[in-house]
C-alpha cells in the first residue's frame, strides 16, 4: 500500500466547546488500529459538546472507518452532545447511509445471560444428576438391546460386529502385547530388586502370576480399550449425531442403541477376554526375560508362576475384564449419543468417553476387590 | 498477458480446471466487470463450483490465467502465479460465502464475524466488536450476535456468512449457491440483500447458482457452463438469453425442460 494514503488525524478546538477532527488519507480497517482508541478518548472528553468530523481529505473509507464515525456519533449523543460530518465525498454518502446507527445503540444481548457461581454450582449438580440418570437409563436400553440380540440372533448386525472386532480387537494386538511385555518386565525387575535384600527373588514369579492374572491383566487391557476403542466409538457415533445420521435412524424406526451400540458392545465383550489372555501371556514373557537374566532356570520360572494361582483367579480376572469391556464400550457409545452440535462437541464426547471409561473401570475394580474378598474368591 | 481494462475486476483467460487427469472445464475465458453481479450457472456437475474454487484459489488451474484488478491498491494480481505470491494479497480483498454457510459452530455469530478482523487488523477489541456488529446489522442479524450458528435457521446462517465474508470490506464477494435450500420468501430476501449491497457498497459479486428466479432477479451477466462441452455455452444478460437464445441447451435450462424432452 502506498505511504501517501496513510491515515492522518488532526485535532483542532472549535470555540466555544467543540472539536474538529480532520481526517486525511485512508480511513480503513488497516489504518485505524493505532488511532481508534485515541480518537474516541479525545473526542469523548466531557468538555467537548460539539464534534465536527472533516472528511474532505479522505481518500478511502470502508466499514471500519464508518464504524468509527458511527461510534463517535453514538457516544457523543449519549453524552447529550452532537456530531456533524463535513466534506463527506459524495461517493461515500450511500455507504454511510447504509448503516443504521439506531440498531447499534443497545449493547449486544447474549443468548444466555451471565450466571453467578452459586447458580453454576447448582447447574453443575443438576447436570451430574442428569448424567447419572441417563447412564442408568442407557444401561437398561443396552440390556434390552442385548436381550433382543440373544432372542433374535439373525437380526444382529454381524457385519458391523465383525468389523468392530477387527478394529477394536485384532488391530489392538500389537499394543496389547507390547504393554503386557513391558508391564511384566518392569514389575518383575522392580520386585526382584526389592526382594534381593531378603534373598526372596525366587518368589517373583509367584507374585507376577497372581498380580497379572487376578488384577492387572484385565485392568490395563480395559484402560487400553478405553483409550483406543471407547474414544473411537464416541467419535464415530458423535459424528453421526452431528450429521443427523442418528436422527435419520430414529425416523426410519431403527433404535440407535440396537443398531449402533449393540454391535460395538458385543464386539468389545467378545474381544476383551482374548486380549487379556494375550496381555497376560506377554507379561509372563517379560517376567521370564528378567528371571532368566538373573540366572534362574526357565523350569523354575514356569513351575512357580502358577503355584499360587488357581482356576478361580484366572476366571475371576477374565470375568472382571468382561465387565470392564461392557462398561468401556457402553460409555463410549453413550457419550457419542450425547454429542451436542458442532465439531467441538465430537472432541468433547471423545474426551469424556475416555475419562468416564477409566473412572468406571477404577470404581468397578474397587467394588470387585471388596466383593471378591467377602465371597472368598 | 495484457493488463485487464480498468472496469474489469476479474479477467479469466484459457482456464482449464481438472482434478488430476479428469478435466472438468476446458479453455474457458470471461471478464467480470467491476460492480456487477456475475452469475455462473449450469446444471449439476457442470463445473460451476469447480470454477468458483479455482477463482478463489482453493485449487490451482491446470492451465490458463486468473487476474484480479485492484486499481486503488496495487494493480493487477494473478491468482494462478506459480510461486503463489499474489494469492495472499488477493484473499485479503475477496470474501467467500460457502454453500452451507461454513460458520464456525463453536463460535457465536459475533465471534465468527470478528475473526477476520482479529487476524488481519490491529483494531482494539472494542472496535472489532463494534465493526462486527455493524456488519451483522447490515444483514439484519444484530440482535443475534450472541447466538451460536446452530441456533439459527438456514437463511439466517447464510446471511451471517455473508456478514463474515464482508468483515474486511472485500472488493469482490463470491457466493456459492446462496439460495440453495431456502424457501422462496427467504431466498427472495437474500436476493434483495445482495442487490442492495451491490448497489450501495459497489462490491462486485460472483454468484454460483442454478435457481432461475434468483438468477433473473439479481444477475447483470451470466455465463452458462455445460457438462458435455466442458465449456461456456452462453454468455450475456439472462433475460435476453431466455427470450432470444437459439441454443437448445440454453433454452432447455431456462424453460426447465428435462434433458431429451425436445426429441419427442
Amino acid at each position: 500500500m502506498d505511504k501517501t494514503a496513510a491515515l492522518r488525524i488532526d485535532y483542532s478546538p472549535l470555540a466555544p466547546d467543540g472539536l474538529v477532527l480532520s481526517f486525511a488519507g485512508r480511513l480503513d480497517v488497516y489504518g485505524l488500529g493505532r488511532s481508534w482508541d485515541e480518537v474516541l478518548a479525545r473526542a469523548g472528553a466531557r468538555e467537548v459538546r460539539r464534534l465536527v468530523a472533516d472528511l474532505s481529505a479522505v481518500q478511502g473509507l470502508d466499514g471500519a472507518g464508518i464504524g468509527l464515525l458511527l461510534k463517535l456519533r453514538l457516544d457523543k449523543e449519549a453524552q447529550g452532545g452532537g456530531m456533524e460530518l463535513r466534506g463527506l465525498p459524495e461517493r461515500y454518502r450511500r455507504l454511510v447511509d447504509l448503516y443504521n446507527p439506531d440498531r447499534l445503540k443497545s449493547a449486544p444481548a447474549g443468548a444466555w445471560g451471565e450466571t453467578s457461581w452459586v447458580a453454576r454450582v447448582g447447574l453443575a449438580g443438576l447436570a451430574l444428576g442428569r448424567d447419572l440418570r441417563q447412564m442408568v437409563a442407557f444401561v437398561g436400553e443396552c440390556t434390552l438391546a442385548l436381550c433382543f440380540a440373544a432372542r433374535h440372533p439373525r437380526r444382529v448386525r454381524w457385519k458391523d460386529t465383525l468389523l468392530t472386532c477387527e478394529r477394536a480387537g485384532a488391530e489392538s494386538l500389537p499394543i496389547v502385547l507390547l504393554i503386557g511385555f513391558l508391564m511384566g518386565l518392569i514389575m518383575a525387575f522392580q520386585s526382584a530388586m526389592s526382594l534381593e535384600r531378603f534373598g526372596a527373588q525366587i518368589f517373583v514369579p509367584n507374585m507376577l502370576g497372581l498380580v497379572m492374572f487376578r488384577e492387572l491383566g484385565g485392568l490395563v487391557t480395559a484402560i487400553l480399550l478405553a483409550g483406543r476403542s471407547g474414544s473411537a466409538f464416541a467419535a464415530e457415533i458423535g459424528t453421526m449425531k452431528v450429521n443427523e445420521e442418528v436422527n435419520a435412524l430414529l425416523t426410519m424406526g431403527l433404535d440407535p442403541v440396537r443398531f449402533l451400540v449393540a454391535p460395538k458392545v458385543l464386539a468389545a465383550a467378545a474381544m476383551m477376554p482374548i486380549m487379556v489372555l494375550f496381555f497376560n501371556f506377554a507379561s509372563l514373557v517379560g517376567g521370564a526375560v528378567v528371571m532368566l537374566s538373573l540366572e534362574f532356570p526357565m523350569a523354575t520360572y514356569t513351575s512357580r508362576v502358577f503355584t499360587n494361582l488357581d482356576m478361580t483367579d484366572f476366571l475371576g480376572g477374565l470375568f472382571k475384564a468382561l465387565i470392564f469391556s461392557l462398561l468401556v464400550a457402553g460409555v463410549g457409545c453413550l457419550r457419542g449419543l450425547q454429542t451436542g452440535t458442532g465439531a467441538g462437541a465430537v472432541g468433547q464426547s471423545t474426551t469424556s468417553a475416555v475419562v468416564s471409561g477409566i473412572i468406571l473401570i477404577a470404581v468397578t475394580d474397587g467394588v470387585f476387590a471388596v466383593s471378591f474378598y467377602y465371597l472368598g474368591i | 498477458m495484457t493488463e485487464p481494462a480498468l472496469d474489469i475486476a476479474i479477467s479469466v483467460r484459457n482456464l482449464t480446471c481438472a482434478y488430476g487427469p479428469r478435466v472438468i472445464v476446458r479453455d474457458i475465458g470471461f471478464d467480470v466487470r467491476r460492480g456487477e453481479i456475475f452469475v455462473i450457472l449450469g446444471g449439476s456437475g457442470c463445473g460451476k463450483s469447480t470454477v468458483l474454487k479455482h477463482l478463489i484459489g482453493l485449487y490451482r488451474p491446470a492451465s490458463g490465467s486468473i487476474a484480479y484488478a485492484f486499481p486503488d491498491r496495487g494493480g493487477t494480481l494473478r491468482m494462478d502465479r506459480e510461486d503463489g505470491q499474489d494469492r495472499e494479497a488477493i484473499l485479503r480483498r475477496i470474501g467467500v460465502m460457502y454453500q452451507g454457510g461454513a460458520l464456525f459452530g463453536s463460535m457465536t455469530l459475533l465471534e465468527n464475524v470478528r475473526l477476520p478482523l482479529e487476524e488481519f487488523t490491529d483494531l482494539p477489541s472494542a472496535a472489532r466488536d463494534f465493526v462486527a456488529r455493524m456488519k451483522l446489522s447490515l444483514v439484519g442479524l444484530e440482535d443475534f450476535s450472541g447466538h451460536m450458528p446452530s441456533e439459527l435457521s438456514g437463511g439466517m446462517q447464510k446471511r451471517a456468512a455473508i456478514a463474515r465474508a464482508m468483515a474486511l470490506d472485500p472488493e469482490v464477494l463470491f457466493l456459492d449457491e446462496p439460495s440453495a435450500g431456502l424457501d422462496p420468501i427467504t431466498s427472495a430476501g437474500l436476493d434483495e440483500l445482495i442487490r442492495s449491497l451491490s448497489r450501495s457498497l459497489g462490491v462486485t459479486f460472483v454468484v454460483v447458482s442454478h435457481e432461475l428466479p434468483s438468477i433473473f432477479s439479481i444477475a447483470d451477466t451470466v455465463i452458462m457452463l455445460d457438462k458435455k462441452t466442458q465449456g461456456i455455452v452462453a454468455q450475456g444478460d439472462p433475460r435476453e438469453l431466455r427470450d432470444s437464445s437459439d441454443n437448445p441447451l440454453v433454452r432447455q435450462f431456462f424453460l426447465r425442460e428435462a434433458a431429451g424432452a425436445e426429441v419427442t
